[in-house]
């Protein structure tokens, strides 16, 4: 797909969600339903920036979705600042969060790093617990405003802004992944040494890495308070986010954009329909179980398969 | 979302359980202004040696498993969770102790654990991918058991019934609660016997050789995956042990075994990685600190201790305090 072609097409299927589904569904569920896949969407990308096209896997999403959560939280108390503004601040903190955290273990082998993003969310929600201002582990009740900025219910105002979100983050992750930034990461994920030997600027390039990584799932999670109106540490650091953070790109394929796109579609429309058909604990055992089948069966995911298929098909 | 926040507060309930035999004098908080009685600060070093000895149990399966053998195995703490939930339900039903529990049922967690290695080995070491795909793998091993046990058992707390839960032993103003005694002494005997069995054994001998130089092994004729295969199922072995330990401690529901993630690795790489004497000086420096903060700043605050230590490991001293 070349790159005009994809600009135009990835343009007109955001328009034509943010536009043709105010006219199909009077349902509000379905925007529920909707902001959560789209969520997922940027949490995926976010994640599949660091994990697919650097090689460094990061367990802790969770700590940094609730860091934009949180940053929200304190906005929400302290300012009346619009939504789109608490976006682009929960993106800060968790782009400094993910550069401290990148600093801090990335000079040494990458699996230190999975295991230190593991506690790092134990960590932080220590921290949220403790802390009184944003509820501690009470929990807080965040009001929403009565009507929507620009039209329609909030619900779909926080639609749209984290369908925008997701394109943006979509448009990110092909743009590094066609330029000399994304050559770079996939040298380092191929062989770090190498890359090292040949030039490249691995430390600086895994920190640019980790901070877009981070600040991406920031700004995926700074509109949840609204979405959900009552946040506690529980809930967003939930451990859920971080297995579909790590199961949708390897599901889907993590070598190229639309890897973690088809990945989050599929497995959050079927967690969607799951949580409404069955039950709410057992879509996660459905995550966990298709993470396990997916790397030991398909370790390229789906765009893998496709791919093998098209080069059998040529041969 | 309702789940979630009773969720919470059960977590709390624990964390505050916890407390309550750290904070040996039943003061859950002292003004750090207020006078640090000696008494105090001694019970507190004694509590965390001996929670420090039980952390040994629960870490030494990572020491196999990710020191020598070189594989992550973040899932560790959901074996040690199920080991937890055997006693409970066989404890329950039958009354038997549950430290006899888990060693009856060691052999079991050692069978799971060379399948488990099974399917790594085929699906991820031969193959290459040992990396992202591998960690995933244990990943969602890890979410898989703590979701099933949920759906199994709910999230309520449950605990063992044991003569030597409730009574303590005196010395002075030291008091040493008989069920954290008797894990420190169980793990430290755990320890010994493998320690033993590692420097003794043709096989142990072998597992060492494995973590040293793969490749000197296979010159030598000896087959590594096998070797490895028995180390791992050693490795998960334990878990069952840990797992019983655990549970005469403090009150188990399946998310528990997360917040041992950071605690197990921190320790794991204090120690250095590979030496059981290394590991054992790690635990007891974590079991110190986190009793020594959960006295002095309340019981909330512990664990964030571990995972200090580990990113100031990381930073400063990758090889371990015991490191070369």
């Amino acid at each position: 797909m070349s790159t005009a072609k994809f600009w135009s097409i990835s343009f007109l299927v955001a328009a034509a969600l943010l536009l043709l589904t105010r006219g199909f569904f009077t349902n509000e569920y379905f925007y529920f339903a909707g902001y959560v896949v789209l969520q997922y969407i940027v949490l995926s990308t976010a994640w599949n920036i660091l994990g697919g096209y650097t090689g460094y896997t990061n367990f802790g999403v969770g700590a940094f979705f609730a860091v934009g959560a949180y940053s929200s939280v304190v906005l929400h108390k302290l300012t009346s600042l619009p939504v789109p503004v608490m976006i682009v601040v929960g993106g800060l903190m968790s782009g400094i969060l993910g550069f401290g955290m990148g600093y801090l273990t990335l000079r040494l082998r990458g699996v230190f790093f999975a295991i230190a993003t593991l506690a790092l969310a134990i960590v932080a929600q220590t921290f949220i617990v403790n802390w009184d201002f944003v509820g501690g582990s009470r929990g807080v009740y965040v009001i929403r405003p009565q009507q929507a900025p620009l039209y329609g219910s909030y619900i779909q105002y926080l639609y749209s802004l984290m369908l925008i979100l997701s394109w943006v983050s979509v448009a990110i992750a092909r743009t590094i992944e066609r330029s000399r930034l994304g050559l770079g990461f996939n040298a380092i994920r191929d062989d770090e040494a190498a890359a090292e030997a040949a030039g490249v600027p691995t430390l600086r390039l895994k920190l640019i890495s980790t901070t877009l990584s981070g600040a991406l799932m920031g700004m995926a999670g700074a509109p949840l308070p609204y979405y959900v109106t009552y946040l506690d540490p529980t809930s967003s650091f939930n451990l859920s986010y971080a297995v579909n953070s790590v199961a949708m790109p390897l599901i889907g394929g993590m070598t190229s954009w639309i890897g973690p796109v088809i990945g989050a579609v599929l497995l959050g429309t079927i967690q969607q329909l799951a949580t409404v058909t069955i039950s709410s604990a057992l879509n996660l055992l459905i995550v966990g179980v298709l993470l396990i089948a997916f790397v030991i069966i398909a370790p390229n995911g789906i765009v893998g398969l496709v791919q093998a298929r098209r080069r059998a098909r040529l041969r | 979302m309702r789940r979630g926040t009773d969720h919470g507060r059960g977590r709390e309930d624990a964390a505050i359980a916890r407390g309550r035999w750290v904070r040996v004098c039943g003061l859950a908080f002292v003004p750090l202004t207020g006078m640090v009685s000696l008494d105090l600060a001694v019970n507190a070093v004694v509590a965390g040696l001996l929670l420090g000895g039980f952390y040994a149990a629960v870490t030494v399966g990572v020491t196999i498993s990710f020191g020598m053998l070189e594989i992550v195995n973040i899932a560790h703490p959901a074996f040690i969770m199920l080991g937890s939930f055997v006693a409970y339900i066989v404890n329950s039903n039958f009354g038997i102790d549950p430290i006899l529990i888990g060693v009856v049922m060691a052999p079991v967690f050692f069978l799971v654990g060379m399948a488990v290695y099974q399917i790594y080995f085929y699906a991820f070491e031969q193959r290459g991918e040992e990396s992202i795909q591998g960690l995933a793998f244990f990943f969602g091993l890890l979410f898989v058991g703590e979701v099933a046990l949920i759906l199994v058992f709910g999230v309520d707390y449950r605990f063992v019934e044991a003569s030597y839960i409730g009574p303590s032993l005196h010395f002075g103003f030291v008091d040493l609660p008989l069920r954290m005694l008797t894990p420190c002494l169980v793990s430290l005997l755990m320890l010994g016997v493998l320690q033993v069995f590692l420097g003794r054994t043709f096989i142990g001998r072998a597992i060492l050789a494995v973590s040293q130089d793969r490749l000197a092994l296979q010159l030598m004729a000896a087959n590594p995956t096998r070797v490895k295969r028995i180390a791992f199922g050693i490795s998960i072995a334990t878990a069952s042990v840990a797992g019983a330990l655990l549970i005469i401690i403090q009150p188990v529901e399946p998310s528990v075994g997360r917040d041992y993630i950071g605690r197990i690795f921190a320790i794991c790489v204090l120690g250095g990685m590979t030496s059981f004497p290394g590991m054992l000086a790690g635990a007891m420096l974590i079991g110190i600190v986190e009793s020594i903060t959960a006295t002095f700043y309340g019981p909330s605050w512990a664990p964030a201790v571990a995972f200090g230590f580990l990113l100031l490991t990381l930073a400063v001293r990758p090889a371990g305090i015991l490191g070369r």
